[in-house]
């Protein structure tokens, strides 16, 4: 920057402060004005197409970007067509917060659709309370946040485990050797699956957790051999989970007698393991791709035209995908004059929409209720859906922790 | 008592693995003195042609090592013609130039190959367990572990028995001399730093039916085959056998007496603590330099 142009930007920046000061009102009228008076209306997606996480988050943004297609092409909102601005955060937490700002600030965004780890969500978290805006986020995670700026799509502990436990321990026993990589959302999960084997009278063998692309299992392996446990508790991530599969498989550990059932495994994950490999093992989350309705069958089927064949849907893109209907239906209830952030989240909650997985419900608390599944895959790499759970299960991000809960009005503590 | 001895087991299978990674940088680490910081992405390329070959040609793992050894040591061989030669003479540019290409090798991965893990599948016939009493033995480790061994025969024969290794030790005992007599020292350079490389693409191939095949799969291995190569003392390819198996045993006894993350932690200051009493290593190779 050259001095001249420094001095004028301070200068305007020092005007702004004392204008902001005295003209409060007239700034933020002006601030709805943006947000409304365009054609169209602004959306942000932020997901990594760059970077260690692209792997994950590029199908999470195809998925998004579908979307906001299909609405485009039925006729939009009110009219007006969502114009999609894309930012590539590629993959560092710092970058998802300034290009958050961009789009927020910049951009007038009325909604930014982003993020597949916590540390990114984390990082955008105060920029979307900041601008009182709104964040979409569509991963499974370990639960205990509670903001009003953050719209969860994902399940939390109670609704990945609630119904998996009670059927883990009736069909296979009481003897869990829990495995994770070393970070937050393995300790919380396993962390909320001994309370609930507590109450179920069941056990942990043993608990360990390995290093972040961690790759050989062998002493891990040896262990389960020699504790024989009943079910191998997983939230292994990514190149690990692949690692320990196949190790698994290759020391022959059979799937009926010792099955490994992952929290986050999912189509994407089994595609690297192979199907051989993965066959006989669970997952438990609100979807799989081998799901039967009519919604899951125009996603699956609108996804592999658009993206190729041989591509999979799994639980996070899912969630990715029905997000954006659910910011439509909150947008049609409005008043197309008066679009705002906290307008669309007064209007989403409540609300229902038919998600691939099923019909899904906005809490309160901002997150989802759903339809939590058990699969157990299948030698060509699909799931097949083996438990249901009957009712939509209300998400309780504060389930670990009595005294505790997520409400309209923020986190309430007893 | 049957933990241990599946332990032990255990650690000779990481051994092995530790070994053909560190065998092919011993080579090109100890006769050249060039810090090849890209041998991981060569263990890594190793991996993703064995599953371009696979994919493309369905060929096994096994039948398709001669050809990624060969194709491997092509790569080696040309990056060895194109940069490194150019910078024997200045061994710290050959750290950032190694590392330099090991950035552009994993990322020519990414765009033309993709960035998502990728499946190969391991031989049919190596599938299955031996089992002697309560000790469990995977077909396919017993496998790598007697082809690690092969490996290391073969390149001591090739050290010791052969023209071409007899000219490598003139050289790496003074190369101005030997160039005297007649030796071509860069030809015989090219010719090692292809070798290794191939080394480190039979690696390659043979972890991808037990690890996960992604275009940053290298970034740890080469780490953990420096420290074999540290441990061992340079230049020295049994004192590299020797450290592969200690830290291979090591890591598998910590590993389950205490877990996979604290393991991790003691072995790296257990080999803090073996480098400040023996600077040089366990087998310093006696050569004057």
């Amino acid at each position: 920057m050259k001095r001249r142009d420094f001095l004028g930007r301070a200068g305007a920046a020092g005007t702004m402060g004392f204008a902001g000061g005295l003209s409060m009102p007239a700034l933020l009228g002006s601030a709805s004005r943006a947000y409304a008076a365009s054609d169209d209306i602004p959306v942000g997606l932020l997901f990594s197409l760059t970077g260690a996480v692209a792997v994950v988050e590029h199908t999470l943004h195809d998925a998004a970007l579908m979307a906001i297609e299909e609405i485009n092409a039925a006729g939009g909102v009110h009219g007006k067509q969502l114009r999609p601005i894309i930012e590539d955060p590629a993959s560092d937490p710092a970058t998802y917060a300034d290009r958050a700002r961009r789009l927020m600030i910049r951009d007038q965004c009325v909604s930014v659709f982003g993020s597949y780890t916590s540390s990114s969500r984390q990082a955008v978290l105060p920029i979307a309370e900041q601008r009182n805006n709104l964040y979409w986020y569509p991963t499974l995670y370990e639960g205990r946040e509670c903001s009003r700026n953050i719209m969860y799509g994902g399940a939390v502990p109670n609704q990945q485990q609630d119904i998996l436990l009670p059927w883990l321990v009736e069909n296979f026993g009481k003897k869990f050797y829990m495995i994770g990589n070393n970070y937050v959302y393995p300790k919380e999960e396993n962390n909320y699956c001994r309370i609930l084997l507590n109450e179920l009278g069941g056990e942990v063998v043993h608990e360990e957790y390995v290093p972040m692309g961690h790759s050989d299992f062998s002493s891990a392996i040896n262990r389960i051999r020699a504790e024989e446990p009943d079910v191998i508790f997983t939230t292994l991530v990514g190149d690990s989970d692949v690692a320990f599969a196949r190790q698994y498989h290759a020391a022959e550990l059979d799937p009926e007698k010792m099955p490994v059932c992952s929290l986050t495994r999912s189509e994407v994950e089994v595609k690297a393991i192979g199907g051989e490999a993965a066959a006989g093992h669970f997952s438990s989350a609100p979807y799989f791709m081998g799901h039967e309705s009519a919604a899951n069958e125009k996603f699956v089927e609108n996804y592999k035209a658009r993206f190729g064949a041989d591509e999979v849907t799994h639980f996070v893109s899912e969630a990715a995908y029905f997000q954006v209907y659910q910011f439509k239906a909150a947008l049609e209830k409005l008043d197309p004059a008066n679009i705002t952030p906290s307008a669309i989240r007064d209007a989403a909650v409540g609300m229902t929409i038919a998600a691939p997985q099923g019909e899904v419900l906005i809490d309160n608390n901002l997150h989802s209720h759903l339809w939590p599944k058990v699969g157990q895959w299948q030698s060509d790499g699909q799931a097949k859906v083996i438990l249901q759970s009957d009712e939509r299960i209300a998400p309780a991000p504060f389930a670990a922790y009595p005294g505790q809960e997520c409400t309209g009005e923020g986190l309430v503590k007893a | 008592m049957d933990v241990v001895f599946n332990q032990v087991f255990a650690g000779l299978s990481i051994a092995s693995i530790l070994l053909i990674i560190a065998l092919g940088l011993a080579i090109i680490y100890g006769t050249m003195g060039v810090i090849n910081l890209a041998h991981g992405e060569f263990v890594m390329l190793g991996a993703y042609a064995t599953w371009a070959l696979q994919t493309h040609a369905g060929m096994g793992v096994i039948t398709a090592l001669p050809l990624v050894f060969l194709a491997v040591a092509a790569a080696g061989w040309v990056i060895e013609k194109v940069i490194v030669q150019r910078l024997y003479t200045r061994p710290l540019d050959t750290i950032l130039a190694t590392w330099g290409i090991g950035i552009i090798l994993q990322q020519a991965i990414r765009l033309g190959v993709g960035p998502e893990s990728k499946f190969v599948r391991g031989p049919e016939w190596l599938s299955g367990n031996v089992e002697i009493g309560a000790l469990v033995m995977s077909n396919y480790r017993l496998f790598v572990i007697a082809f690690s061994l092969f490996i290391l025969a073969g390149t001591l024969l090739l050290m010791t028995r052969s023209e071409f290794g007899m000219k490598l030790r003139a050289i790496i005992q003074n190369r101005r001399i030997s160039e005297c007599y007649g030796i071509e020292a860069k030809k015989v350079y090219s010719v090692t730093f292809a070798y290794g490389a191939g080394l480190a693409g039979i690696a390659g191939a043979l972890i991808t039916p037990l690890f996960s095949t992604i275009p940053t799969m290298g970034t740890g291995l080469v780490v953990d085959a420096f420290l074999v190569v540290i441990v061992g003392g340079l230049g020295s390819l049994a004192g590299t056998a020797a450290a592969a198996l200690l830290i291979g045993e090591v890591t598998a006894l910590f590993s389950i007496v205490i877990n996979d993350t604290l393991g991790r932690i003691a072995v790296l200051a257990g080999i803090i603590v073996l480098i400040r009493f023996r600077p040089r290593g366990l087998f310093p190779s006696d050569t004057r330099r």
